[in-house]
């Protein structure tokens, strides 16, 4: 017995995966390459969005540039494929401008961290009402396989010939330094962990962050001596789960370990409720 | 499933049927589905897609558990599985739901 | 609690003119950053706002406040900013994301004196170029250039509605000189002030295409929220907004951003004429300088110089068909603008050759004399 016999008890031609409601089919396949890991962080994201029971004709997603910039393109939602490393600003305004909007922020880790890192810990200062996910592959996979904010030190790019001299951001820490108030770690290798990681965050008020692991295999695996298939197996094998650990000890390291977890959740009045109760009361006290 | 020690109540639990669907012309080969597919369901097909990679197929189609691992593992919306609608599973579901609901 | 339009008589600056005249005109969202000349927009934005039912938020630089008021204005918002060069220089990637986007906003540029820090407190009209290249590609873009509070108070209003017909980004670009002058401002009654709204898609919202023209080129804009699932990519893009990466793509594309704006160019250019009509000499000027020119016209009469003036509203799109027009006529032009020559060039190109054409201008930081135009006038 093959699929095709399978597949034949519902008509193949009518197979439809169950996120193709949230996609663009028309734009499928996606751009990614083989073995990246970027699609299943946003069938992640699909899945989530989907589980978390929120109103999709009022969901909109934001990307910034790069290879992860390019999932607002595919989501059949809003979706607003912005400029490198603005889909935060971008997605504060949309917010600010129709609170009953919920918005996603989905981008890589260059996009997010290095070009858009000052965005980044002041829409964390503010706990502005956005869940940001950013999928980090380790490096600049657009433009090639750069160095990148987040690239291990010593690691080899097309810009760091004989390794990377500096040393890499820590993302959920920096996430818990600026002021973000739901903070996570998974990687792909970690489907349902990361779809309840996600659809949490997407619930949550105020600031919310997941860093998505994900191989990048054509550009920071070739150079690094690492196969996509190897990669998985390093999440698998060097992988800690540890909720709610202290932030500076989720280490991101292949000696020390990968530490995953839902590292952080606190209340604290997001964004838009602290506008609300500062500076519109009596606008607010007029219109009920 | 290999048990390092069987569960007492194993002979009581029956496991889901499931069925695998793959959308081939999506498929990239880059194999994360064959290769953590915890029955060993899947192999790499000897065919080309659209694209010209070797999409996967059911080598044993009999033992998938609907575990939809591979789905959420597959970076190209590729493969899903469903529960087989006559196995247990899919009938309790079935008597489970109330008059009227569609889902 | 004051209401969005301040009817009646006000003594106010040109900054603060322009935040009544963005109030009044619908505005409900300002990102800022604070920068000299400028900062008094977004101080006054901030106290009238939230009383309002809008929002101001002060963001961490001048390419996040330009980012929120393109993301503002996509949820269906009437939004802008307010900056002087080295913010606007900061604001131009953003800018060319809403004019790509087809994105309705409005930023005001106080000009002060450049390159660089330059001088802070001091005024000039040296952006110029800026406002019309500033951005990456080739676009066009309007820019709207107020000499006074009263002035800048209704053109900010033009300003937003040039920007909701035309969906596109529109520039005030005034400078430190009306920003920071304190003048007599009168402002209507709600009901005589006329306002434009973006055009709005009809029909089925799944047979919606966010950049499918309309009649007059411009395609009607669904806002995030409205269940139309809009795709917006600052990619070359087709109708559906989804990317297409070929030159035929981005011919149509950009063409037609272009002449969206130049097919409805009689629409949008404003400009007017003071003593043109027997006018041996036309002085074309703009912002504070036109009340440098318009003295010196007055004077240069007196002294039997046949002198009129030009007074540009509308800086951009350039009206070049009047340059043309007057050039038959008229001996010579002098362009009265504060940099060493911008408009100027401009001019030069619309006359053809057919009349000289002379620059009173300096590097910035003052205002123009109208001695130094006189000077010029008698010269010709």
């Amino acid at each position: 017995m093959t699929t095709k016999s399978n597949a034949q008890a519902i008509g193949e031609k009518q197979a439809q995966h169950p996120l193709d409601d949230l996609l663009r089919t028309d734009r499928i396949p996606h751009i990614w390459c083989p073995g990246c890991g970027i699609g299943t962080a946003f069938a992640a994201t699909l899945t989530a969005i989907k589980d978390s029971g929120l109103d999709l004709g009022h969901t909109a997603m934001v990307s910034g540039i790069g290879c992860s910039g390019r999932g607002a393109g595919y989501a059949k939602l809003d979706s607003y494929h912005t400029t490198h490393g603005r889909a935060i600003p971008f997605a504060t305004g949309l917010k600010l401008a129709n609170p009953k909007l919920n918005v996603v922020v989905f981008s890589g880790d260059g996009d997010l961290f290095a070009i858009g890192g000052n965005h980044f810990i002041h829409a964390a200062r503010r706990n502005m009402d956005l869940t940001v996910i950013c999928v980090n592959n380790l490096n600049y996979g657009m433009t090639g396989g750069q160095v990148a904010a987040t690239t291990p030190h010593l690691a080899k790019t097309t810009t760091t010939p004989v390794g990377n001299p500096e040393s890499p951001f820590n993302l959920p820490l920096l996430a818990y330094a600026s002021g973000a108030t739901f903070i996570a770690r998974w990687t792909i290798m970690h489907g349902r962990d990361m779809v309840e990681s996600l659809t949490e965050a997407l619930l949550h008020r105020g600031f919310s962050f997941v860093e998505i692991l994900s191989p990048c295999p054509i550009n920071y695996g070739r150079r690094n001596k690492e196969k996509p298939l190897e990669t998985l197996k390093l999440y698998e094998e060097k992988s800690i789960i540890k909720n709610n650990a202290n932030p500076l000890e989720i280490t991101l390291d292949a000696e020390k370990g990968i530490v995953l977890g839902n590292f952080y959740k606190e209340s604290r009045p997001s964004c838009i409720e602290s506008y609300d109760r500062t500076c519109r009361p009596d606008f607010l006290e007029q219109s009920s | 499933m290999n048990f390092w020690r069987v569960p007492l109540d194993a002979q009581d639990v029956s496991v889901a049927r499931g069925i695998v669907h793959i959308i081939e012309d999506r498929c990239k080969g880059c194999g994360y589905c064959i290769a953590y597919c915890p029955k060993e369901v899947l192999a790499f097909s000897d065919r080309f897609n659209k694209k010209g990679y070797h999409p996967p197929y059911a080598r044993r189609p009999e033992e998938c558990v609907n575990c939809h691992y591979c789905e959420i593992l597959c970076p190209e919306f590729a493969i899903f599985t469903e529960l087989d609608p006559s196995c247990p599973q899919a009938k309790e579901l079935e008597s489970d739901k109330q008059p009227g609901q569609s889902n | 609690m004051k209401p969005a339009v301040l009817t009646g008589e006000h003594y106010m600056t040109g900054d603060e003119a322009i935040a009544e005249g963005a109030l009044a005109a619908g505005c409900l969202f300002f990102g800022a950053y604070p920068i000299t000349p400028a900062t008094e927009i977004a101080e006054r934005m901030s106290q009238r706002l939230f009383g309002v039912g809008g929002t101001f938020i002060q963001m961490e630089d001048e390419i996040a406040a330009m980012a929120a008021v393109v993301g503002a204005s996509c949820a269906g918002v009437k939004s802008m900013t307010a900056t002087s060069g080295p913010g606007f220089s900061l604001m131009m990637e953003n800018l060319g994301l809403a004019i790509v986007m087809e994105t309705p906003c409005v930023v005001a540029n106080v000009q002060r004196a450049g390159p660089s820090t330059g001088l802070p407190t001091q005024g000039a009209q040296a952006d110029m170029m800026q406002a019309r290249w500033g951005s990456h590609g080739h676009y066009e873009i309007i820019a709207l250039a107020p000499e006074s509070a009263q002035e800048a108070f209704y053109e900010t209003i033009r300003a937003f509605n040039l920007a909701e017909k035309y969906r596109t980004p529109v520039l005030i670009m005034t400078d430190e000189l009306v920003g920071h002058m304190s003048e007599r401002v009168v402002i209507p009654k709600k009901s005589a002030i006329t306002l434009e709204d973006r055009p709005r898609p009809k029909g089925r919202k799944d047979r919606y295409l966010p950049f499918e023209p309309g009649p007059n080129g411009v395609p009607p804009m669904a806002a995030a929220g409205e269940g139309c699932a809009v795709h917006m990519t600052g990619l070359t893009h087709d109708a559906k907004g989804y990317p297409v990466m070929t030159v035929e793509c981005q011919e149509q594309m950009v063409t037609r951003l272009v002449n969206k704006i130049l097919d409805n160019r009689h629409d949008i250019f404003s400009f007017k004429e003071y003593r043109l009509e027997d006018a041996d000499v036309a002085v074309v000027s703009y912002g504070i300088s036109a009340r440098t020119a318009r003295a010196a016209v007055d004077e240069a009469r007196q002294e039997g110089i046949k002198a009129g003036m030009l007074k540009l509203d509308t800086v951009w799109p350039f009206c070049e068909e009047k340059i043309f027009e007057l050039a038959q006529r008229v001996k010579a032009f002098v362009t009265v603008e504060i940099n060493l020559g911008q408009i100027h060039l401009e001019v030069m190109r619309a006359a053809r050759g057919k009349a000289p054409c002379v620059l009173v201008g300096h590097a910035g930081g003052a205002l123009i004399s109208p001695e130094q135009v006189k000077a010029a006038l008698r010269s010709i």
